[in-house]
């Protein structure tokens, strides 16, 4: 079993080194990409054929390897952990990346052969460092990963380098997550410091037999929230992934919606036994997860971009999802993570075959574009009913079951955000949806439908979008072992039955209101905007976090680095200056006794003689 | 024959004949100067991983001990350790590279700057191989001469103002390293570092604690440790690149060095007593650093700073006393010449191509220069401690040490690894990405001859990243002696923390 997971984690790996280390395999362009899909089908195979084992025999397998030895204290261990949940994240992004790299060979044909060649050895090891994460059975192995796959999604951001907005976009990208990196490495090293562990196994049992606990554990933990923070875009530090965008579209529906992001959430249930023993924290989780949900729906409402529509969705969704970990509800929220991952790239897909056909992305220069391209607005529909939560399709049984763990936890506050973003979920969706394929607007240009090799893909994260709904019981099986089912089979009681009905109504209820206003025109929807013009501004603002920052940066970071300049080249140079300063004054002052003539220096010698001969009579 | 006999006897002295022998040749004929230096120093640097290779697991090796000056009690004593054969490697390899390097860019001067070069890389390896402390002295002291007249002649604009600033700062320094050399030696009666130890321990607390203080001052401007930094941008601005790369590469790295090897071991008790003061000085120098590197225009500046806030990390592991801080600290100076050389190598051929160190003179370059962008991104992700390249091993291991022994110094520690994604990313967009404003002629990627300079960088820059374990295992030996040591001058409460955490079984094998 082990001999297949390192072959998914080693074939993209070897792709990734022949492509870096052999200039002229990338500079052949098609043939860097076709090493790299040929890995990534590799990988996909034996993630599919860990997964039958898997349900063969439920039994987590590890390997363990030393990586820094030292004879006096324990080792520093990486390894792999096949488990459940481990096995189920493998296949999403196998097969999300095999897709996307599929998909890609149509979508960058404009490129030069050796930036087609680059973009592939990004994804290469993108693919490796993903698959190392989910993989882990360590923090420390996870937070090695968790940086890797940060710098390529620095890279795959900045992929058109040239563009002032991608460089910038890829820094701040970097600089964001980074933060939050710093409290997941902090958690990572006070774990550990509590626990002289850092596999999952033994900080669990750590937990279990309160060995860990305390002050400490509750700051760990809270630790390691702040970095899936950062990597999740939750409230306040979601303000990279809209501007992340600026990448290719493929790039952004396989780490900046499917894979990714999802890795915050990903480590959040994983480490669910530590979660469960801090309750201050999971508190914390669930409210900033829901907070967010809201939030980045709100936003979404009044954007243009399409893609930006979708990264505000991804950062919602991405909050429904640390909601549920936080509600304790580690089954749902894992469902929800992996039918957002077929959906949401789905989505990201489609509308990157707009913008390979139309060259914008605004959905206001487009418009009726559903007699031009049929399976591209087929694809878009499918994925805007699963994440409107329309049933059957697999959003609306996953956003179910978060509805019903969080309502369960009884906060009211969490409970209205997350039934209310449903509502506005639907509407932003479905707002795009009828202007850019319906509308009275003709699109500009000569709008086609894309390639086969770019509409085929799409195809089969169509159906995944549409059934990986009715997975949800194999899913919970799968996972049973890790996560136990402890809270999937007791306590549904006091859950209204109606819950799944009120949230679907509420979908619907926005894709109606969306209809009203985009289509049916009978809601002016340029007179809601002008009469409610300052909180739009708000909205299109983003409520202005992206300017606290910047200002921070600007008037505090910066002024204060400007300080420390001068303090070190004027105060602390300045005392070793006024030090050799002195030193030459003195000598100079002393330098004139040398004057060079005779009698000077025959008095010298006279007062001298006397003194020497003065303390001759004295003692 | 004892003396002759000795392979690092060899190592030390191969450089310096030869650049003895350097004079012979006629001053004009400067291409067979080039080829001889190159075959020399590639020379040594094969027979330096010969030491590694015949190198044994514990204690000193390769060990001499000959009569010098037997009224003082000075001897011609060498060896070395783990530690010090890494150093050696490390700078038989930058002398070897700066040599390949060197051969087409300078002009003036040309068998001088060879002879610099050669005395430089001799007198740098008798100061890690000294056992004797005058001996080390005499190697310290002399080494400034070679590094003044690379700066002096072969630097920038104000290389005159730097190269004495350099030379004087350090040797102000060095006067109280002088002042506790005599009394430890006059005391001893010997200079041999062995007998040595025994006699400081046992000194008059109050004496040990000044004469810690002496030596750490001098060991602490060389680091160099917040607040005695600033000779060190000034130093790099205007040295040649490789002076730069030797300078940031070794030369830091005896104070370090010196540290570990006499301050430390020479008075436990006091080092033991002073450790937190000496960690938080590294955080200084962490936080100030990155902090500093940001507000510099020139990328040579930013990088100097960058290396107060490398050498923080350094000293930050190494005053835990924790197998975890000691092994990444020791691995760290390793790293930080590896990945630092390689940036001001980096600087050094930018700057031939469009004569400006400045980060605004650039921009677009990885369209002009690919291979030039990847491995100039490589080194800059290598310096800001990403992980599976080698800044982030022996930057976590200080780290993991630092937080044995404080949370809050630890914690400050992790945040200085975000400030050096800030300046080294902020550098990269900057030179790298965006579009130039105005039309500049293009610039040439990489020739052959770079190109090869860079290639063992990268490839120790990868192999620590992944594979760290042979070089860890070279450095177990000084790490448990460094221990020993210490241990016994630990309170009992902090002894089982720097030893171990509370351990509970691996549940793996």
């Amino acid at each position: 079993m082990m001999q297949w997971a390192l072959l998914a984690i080693g074939a993209p790996f070897t792709a990734f080194a022949l492509i870096g280390a052999f200039p002229w395999i990338r500079r052949t362009g098609k043939g860097a990409a076709g090493l790299s899909i040929a890995a990534i089908s590799l990988s996909l195979v034996s993630a599919l054929f860990l997964l039958t084992r898997y349900l063969q025999h439920p039994e987590p397998q590890t390997l363990s390897y030393v990586f820094a030895p030292f004879s006096t204290v324990s080792p520093i261990t990486f390894g792999i952990l096949v488990d459940g949940l481990a096995v189920a994240m493998l296949v999403v992004v196998t097969v999300v990346a095999w897709v996307v790299q599929v998909y890609s060979l149509g979508y960058m044909s404009e490129e030069s052969p050796s930036s087609l060649g680059r973009y592939y050895a990004y994804h290469s090891l993108f693919v490796t460092s993903m698959i190392g994460l989910v993989l882990s059975h360590n923090l420390l192995q996870t937070y090695v990963f968790w940086e890797l796959v940060g710098a390529c999604s620095y890279l795959l951001i900045g992929f058109w380098f040239y563009k002032p907005e991608a460089a910038r976009a890829a820094l701040k990208a970097f600089w964001v997550t980074r933060l939050g990196d710093v409290g997941f490495a902090i958690g990572v090293v006070l774990l550990w410091a509590a626990a002289g562990t850092f596999t999952f196994e033994g900080l669990f049992s750590a937990v279990e037999h309160g060995t860990l606990g305390g002050q400490l554990l509750t700051l760990g933990v809270l630790g390691l929230f702040v970095g899936a923070m950062g990597k999740s875009a939750q409230f306040p530090l979601h303000i990279w992934l809209p501007d992340a965008m600026e990448g290719p579209t493929p790039v952004s529906a396989l780490i900046h919606a499917a894979t990714m992001v999802a890795a915050g959430v990903f480590l959040m249930i994983r480490i669910h036994p530590l979660l469960a023993a801090t309750p201050e924290v999971a508190f914390w989780v669930l409210q900033i997860g829901a907070f967010t949900a809201f939030l980045a729906a709100t936003m979404a409402l009044v954007e243009r971009d399409v893609k930006r529509i979708l990264a505000f969705s991804t950062i919602s969704q991405l909050g429904y999802m640390m909601a549920a970990a936080g509600a304790g509800a580690h089954v749902a929220a894992f469902f929800h993570l992996f039918t957002h991952a077929f959906f949401k790239a789905l989505l990201f897909l489609a509308a990157g075959s707009l913008i390979h056909a139309m060259h914008t992305n605004d959905i206001f220069r487009m418009g009726n574009l559903w007699k031009h391209m049929r399976w591209t607005g087929l694809y878009f529909l499918v994925g805007g009913l699963a994440l409107s939560g329309v049933p059957p399709t697999a959003g609306f049984f996953s956003k179910d079951e978060i509805l019903v763990g969080v309502w369960q936890t009884g906060e009211p506050l969490a409970i209205f955000f997350l039934f209310a973003t449903v509502f506005l979920t639907a509407f932003y969706m479905f707002r795009a949806f009828f202007v850019v394929f319906f509308g009275d607007r003709e699109a500009e240009g000569h709008p086609h439908e894309s390639p086969g090799v770019m509409v085929g893909p799409m195809g089969i994260l169509a159906i995944l979008a549409l059934v990986a709904g009715f997975f949800g019981h194999g899913l919970e099986g799968l996972l049973s072992h890790t996560l136990g089912v402890s809270e999937a089979a007791g306590e549904t009681a006091h859950v209204p039955g109606s819950l799944p009905w009120i949230g679907s109504l509420l979908g619907l209820a926005g894709i109606a209101l969306a209809y009203l206003g985009y289509q049916a025109r009978t809601l002016d929807t340029r007179a809601v905007y002008t009469r409610f013009h300052p909180v739009a501004t708000v909205l299109e603002r983003r409520y202005f976090v992206d300017d606290l920052f910047l200002a921070l940066y600007r008037y505090v970071y910066n002024l204060l680095s400007d300080f420390l300049g001068w303090f070190d080249r004027y105060v602390v140079d300045g005392v070793v200056n006024f030090l050799t300063w002195g030193t030459w004054q003195v000598a100079r002052a002393v330098r004139t006794v040398q004057s060079g003539q005779v009698q000077d220096t025959l008095y010298a010698v006279v007062l001298g003689f006397l003194f020497l001969a003065y303390l001759a009579m004295r003692f | 024959m004892v003396f002759w006999g000795n392979l690092l006897n060899w190592v030390i002295w191969v450089p310096i004949v030869a650049a003895f022998v350097l004079l012979l040749i006629p001053e004009q004929r400067t291409r067979f100067q080039g080829w001889a230096v190159l075959a020399v120093t590639l020379v040594e640097f094969f027979l330096s991983t010969a030491l590694l290779r015949a190198f044994p697991r514990a204690g000193y090796a390769f060990t001499l001990d000959l009569s010098w000056i037997p009224p003082l009690g000075a001897g011609y004593r060498i060896g070395v350790d783990g530690l010090s054969v890494l150093l050696i490697v490390l700078t038989t390899l930058l002398t070897f590279l700066g040599a390949v390097y060197s051969r087409e860019v300078i002009r003036k001067h040309v068998r001088t700057y060879w002879i610099a070069l050669l005395l430089l890389e001799g007198l740098l390896i008798g100061v890690f191989a000294a056992r004797d402390l005058l001996l080390f002295f005499l190697f310290w002291e002399a080494m400034l001469l070679p590094m003044f007249l690379l700066i002096g002649i072969w630097g920038h604009e104000r290389r005159l103002y730097a190269a004495f600033k350099f030379f004087l700062y350090t040797m102000a320094g060095s006067v109280f390293l002088l002042a506790g050399v005599l009394y430890l030696g006059l005391k001893a009666g010997t200079f041999d570092l062995d007998a040595l130890r025994g006699v400081a321990q046992n000194l008059p607390l109050h004496v040990q604690t000044l004469l810690f203080l002496g030596f750490m001052i001098a060991f602490a401007i060389k680091v160099p440790v917040v607040p005695f930094h600033t000779w060190l941008p000034d130093a790099h601005v205007e040295a040649p690149t490789v002076g730069s790369v030797l300078l940031a590469g070794v030369l830091l790295k005896m104070g370090t060095y010196g540290m570990l090897r006499f301050a430390i071991p020479f008075f436990p008790s006091v080092a033991v007593r002073q450790a937190s003061l000496w960690m938080a000085l590294g955080v200084a120098g962490i936080l100030y650093g990155a902090w500093m590197s940001w507000v510099q225009k020139d990328m040579k500046r930013l990088i100097a700073y960058s290396s107060v806030a490398h050498m923080g990390f350094i000293l930050l592991g190494m005053f835990s006393f924790t197998v975890y801080g000691l092994s990444g600290g020791m691995l760290q100076m390793l790293n930080h010449g590896i990945s630092t050389g390689a940036l001001f190598f980096s600087v050094g051929m930018l700057y031939e191509r469009r004569h400006s160190r400045l980060m605004e003179a650039f921009g677009g370059v990885a369209r002009e220069m690919p291979v030039f962008a990847t491995i100039l991104g490589i080194v800059a992700m290598s310096s800001l401690g990403l992980p599976g390249l080698n800044g982030f091993v022996g930057e976590f291991l200080s780290l993991l040490g630092a937080f044995q022994r404080s949370h809050l110094l630890g914690a400050l520690g992790v945040a200085g690894v975000i400030f050096a994604a800030v300046y080294l990313l902020h550098m990269l967009r900057q030179v790298l990405f965006l579009t130039p404003h105005q039309p500049r002629e293009p610039l040439m990627d990489l020739n052959p001859r770079e190109f090869f300079v860079f290639l063992p960088l990268l490839i120790l820059i990868f192999w620590i990243g992944v594979y760290p374990r042979p070089f860890l295992r070279v450095l177990d030996a000084p790490v448990a002696e460094i221990q020993r040591v210490i241990r016994p001058h630990l309170s009992t409460s902090l002894q089982t923390r720097v030893q171990e955490p509370q351990h509970t079984p691996e549940v793996y094998p």
